[in-house]
């Protein structure tokens, strides 16, 4: 049976067919979906881990007791796991392992474009490239018993166009797991890497790799497709769907196992064709090691090195490099539109971030940010994130600047589950090294950029089951920080009021401002859109510095000023108030108020 | 039948714009093709630029589809039919929903949103078959705007219809079978009378 399938859902089908026993991960674009999806076969275990190298950390320990498992991460997710990826890569393991990384080339929605291959090299793993959703799930089968024939972990290397691409799948039969009950393997020559044990198995891993090169010469998963003796392409993942729309005659070396190197077959196909050249996304990763290899090829010097591939970027640069003919070249229609409008994604109607933000951009602080939905108060009008690299950076860069003798309070910024992620060690930091700065925990409820996961502060378990919610307060007072103010509400008043006195502190203080994201089923129930009195409202623009797209500019201009009036979008109005709480003439009543007033 | 056809899909967070896409994509496996889509989601969900591509063909490779070969667009909003216009090849069927979102840099000014002339001139300049469709007006007579992106699919079965683009498998029975298994069952009816009121708004039963 066929069934369209996401590269994602693919994933998870092939975890489900796998017999994975136990799946974790961090929600992270574009991985999100592989265990959401997984969480919907019957009878299966599937986590959300606090973060990546947690759920590393889970994977591993299940593999040793002897079933299979695996964790998911978008790429940057595998830094944060790099410890654990790597003792795992040491020690291998009972039953199959496998680590999926989802790489995000030209950054839709990531601050960097690694290329996570790397890793594999590092690491000594081996790794596997699909090029479409069949491959995907194929794959992760084949990670699997790669892994337990080896007994290594294997990355399982997936990119954006791979997961948020559709393509028929053929669906397969479930391996069941084992019923079998083993007993934890005592083997600390094997498991515990002191370094006594650690230096005997460090041979033994290099001497793995070297298997599972010379099985990758007659690997299924390496396929040649022979063609043209003129031009022959060594290619993986996503790239060969590009190589064979603009290179439908050359000569294909497919590498599924992109690494270890089937050498042999590469001395094969060099030999065979004119001319070799290697299509690879983001680093030369393949075409570096054939260099080494002693082998001419050309790769990086034809084909861009940064974002992502695509039919005409590899078209256009194979013409500029004689490889095509100009005729090959696909016109373009001109069109003159001049500059347009952009329109970057911005913080919803009603979102529970945007009165902090207001606060902060009033107050002109210097915010130290970090990953998730309310990276977007960096936008204009608001502008009130001026740092952010990765996941639970914002503390300890705040700490820092602090240090340095930076003339202004830093704040940090940081979401619930990012809080969760990797805000804990350097809140004690800032605590244990007398910070003065104040942190400021949106808690919206919820994980939200990546589209509403559940996270230890929600109460709920990505299967569905109620648990025990991880309270932010206690959590905070017990990381030793005095001064914690948790505001059930986000309203500006009382956040300003708040900040206020917090600035005033030399020790560290932690606001906590917990509203449900606006998006939340529960929440768009209760939904009302506000109003605009336009005979009380005379155009003073503040309710605009609030940054809302519910909030619209009217043809009516104030007679005095002649300046346009504020109009509320009542379809996108969710009647958070933020703008009634600003408004200086009240020209937008409140909820409350505007019922009464209907009763009357 | 054609060897293929490209499509892409352009509207903003929230516009349903990835649903159409998933039907189209089924559509396409339905009528017999390969089919594969490609979307690009995450930041886009809070109320940015969207677009997706969707191919049918013999044999379909790359699901991304390089600038100047989209044979068809179908746009949600006008602002986003004329950011992805020089994608198009010369000629191409372009259906455009007649709605205008205003991103929050026209709101708060500095940006302007273009003029009707201006949208509907660059159109002519890529292509004679530019169609605009009051998706969001017709939904919003059959009680619910977010219908809108039915609607266009609609029209935009009628326009391959037409043309004999898709091969006579292609029927509207085709269509209504797979919007009907997206989209939950208490709004069946209304996607129903969405798609048909497409299929009317450009000249067609």
């Amino acid at each position: 049976m066929k069934k369209m399938l996401s590269g994602n859902e693919a994933i998870a089908r092939g975890m489900w067919e796998a017999g994975v026993v136990v799946a974790s991960a961090y929600p992270g674009t574009p991985s999100t979906e592989i265990l959401e999806n997984y969480a919907l076969f019957p009878n299966v275990y599937a986590e959300w881990a606090p973060n990546e190298k947690v759920a590393v950390d889970v994977a591993v320990g299940a593999a040793y007791a002897g079933q299979r498992a695996l964790a998911a991460m978008k790429h940057v997710g595998l830094n944060v796991a790099a410890d654990s990826f790597m003792y795992a890569a040491m020690t291998g393991l009972e039953a199959g392992l496998v680590i999926v990384s989802a790489d995000d080339p030209a950054m839709h929605s990531s601050q960097n474009e690694q290329d996570n291959r790397a890793f594999a090299k590092l690491g000594r793993v081996p790794c596997l490239e699909p090029s479409d959703s069949q491959e995907a799930k194929d794959m992760v089968i084949a990670a699997f018993e790669l892994s337990e024939r080896f007994d290594t972990p294997v990355l399982l290397r997936v990119t954006t166009r791979i997961c948020h691409s559709m393509s028929a799948v053929e669906l397969g039969e479930r391996r069941e797991p084992s019923t079998e009950r083993k007993p934890f393997p005592r083997n600390p020559a094997k498991y515990v890497m002191v370094p006594g044990n650690a230096v005997k198995r460090h041979p033994l891993i290099e001497q793995r790799m070297k298997d599972v090169a010379a099985m990758a010469e007659t690997y299924a998963l390496n396929r040649l497709e022979p063609g043209s003796r003129a031009l022959g392409i060594l290619t993986s993942g996503i790239s060969y769907q590009y190589v064979k729309e603009v290179f439908p005659e050359a000569s294909v070396l497919k590498l599924g196992l992109s690494w270890p190197l089937p050498e042999k077959m590469i001395r094969d196909i060099a030999a065979s064709v004119e001319r070799l050249i290697v299509v690879e996304e983001l680093d030369p990763f393949i075409e570096e090691a054939v260099r080494l290899m002693g082998i001419p090829c050309e790769g990086k010097s034809i084909f861009p090195i940064t974002g992502e591939l695509d039919p005409r970027v590899v078209r256009e640069s194979a013409i500029q490099a004689g490889l095509l003919p100009k005729s090959k070249r696909v016109p373009q229609p001109e069109v003159e539109t001049g500059s347009l409008p952009s329109r970057p994604p911005v913080l919803c109607p009603g979102c529970p971030h945007r009165p902090t933000f207001y606060v902060l951009s009033k107050l002109k602080m210097p915010v130290n940010g970090d990953i998730g939905c309310y990276t977007l108060g960096l936008l204009p009008p608001l502008n009130a994130i001026h740092t952010c690299g990765c996941m639970g950076a914002s503390i300890g860069v705040a700490h820092g600047a602090a240090l340095a003798g930076s003339p202004e309070r830093h704040v940090a910024v940081i979401g619930d589950s990012t809080f969760f992620h990797s805000g804990i060690p350097p809140l004690i930091n800032a605590v244990y090294n007398k910070s003065p700065i104040v942190t400021i925990i949106l808690d919206n409820r919820i994980t939200g950029m990546t589209g509403h996961q559940q996270n230890p502060g929600t109460g709920h378990t990505l299967l569905g089951k109620e648990s025990t919610i991880v309270e932010l307060e206690p959590l905070v007072r017990a990381c030793g920080v005095k001064h914690v103010t948790t505001l059930l509400g986000a309203e500006v008043d009382s956040i300003e009021k708040t900040l206020k006195e917090y600035l005033k502190l030399d020790e560290p203080s932690v606001l906590i401002v917990v509203e449900p994201c606006v998006l939340l089923p529960e929440e768009r129930k209760k939904w009302v859109p506000l109003e605009v009195l336009a005979d009380k409202c005379n155009g003073c623009t503040i309710c605009f510095r609030i940054g809302c797209p519910a909030i619209l500019k009217s043809d009516e201009l104030d007679e005095k000023y002649q300046r346009p009036k504020a109009l509320i979008d009542p379809a996108l109005c969710t009647g958070c108030e933020v703008c009634a709480q600003v408004c200086p003439r009240d020209a937008i009543p409140f909820r409350v108020a505007s019922d009464a007033t209907s009763d009357v | 039948m054609r060897d293929s056809i490209n499509f892409l899909l352009a509207g903003v967070g929230g516009q349903g714009t990835i649903l159409a896409s998933d039907v189209l994509v089924n559509v396409g496996l339905e009528a017999g093709y390969q089919a594969k889509q490609a979307e690009v989601h995450g930041m886009s969900q809070r109320g940015g630029s969207v677009t997706s591509f969707v191919r049918w063909g013999k044999t379909v490779h790359s699901p991304l589809v390089g600038a100047g070969e989209v044979d068809v667009l179908l746009a949600f909003e006008k602002l986003e039919a004329l950011r992805v216009l020089n994608q198009l090849r010369a000629g191409a069927v372009a259906l455009i929903n007649n709605q205008v979102i205003e991103p929050l840099t026209v709101i708060t000014g500095g940006a302007e949103y273009p003029s009707d002339e201006k949208i509907k001139a660059a159109c002519a300049a890529v292509t004679p078959r530019a169609v605009f469709v009051d998706g969001e007006a017709i939904a919003k007579s059959l009680g619910n705007p977010r219908v809108a992106n039915v609607v266009l699919l609609g029209a935009l079965s009628a326009l391959l219809e037409r043309d004999q683009a898709a091969g006579p498998e292609l029927t509207a029975e085709v269509w209504l079978k797979v919007i009907t298994e997206r989209v939950p069952k208490k709004h069946v009816e209304l996607n129903r009378q969405a798609f048909q009121a497409g299929r009317e708004a450009v000249g067609r039963k």
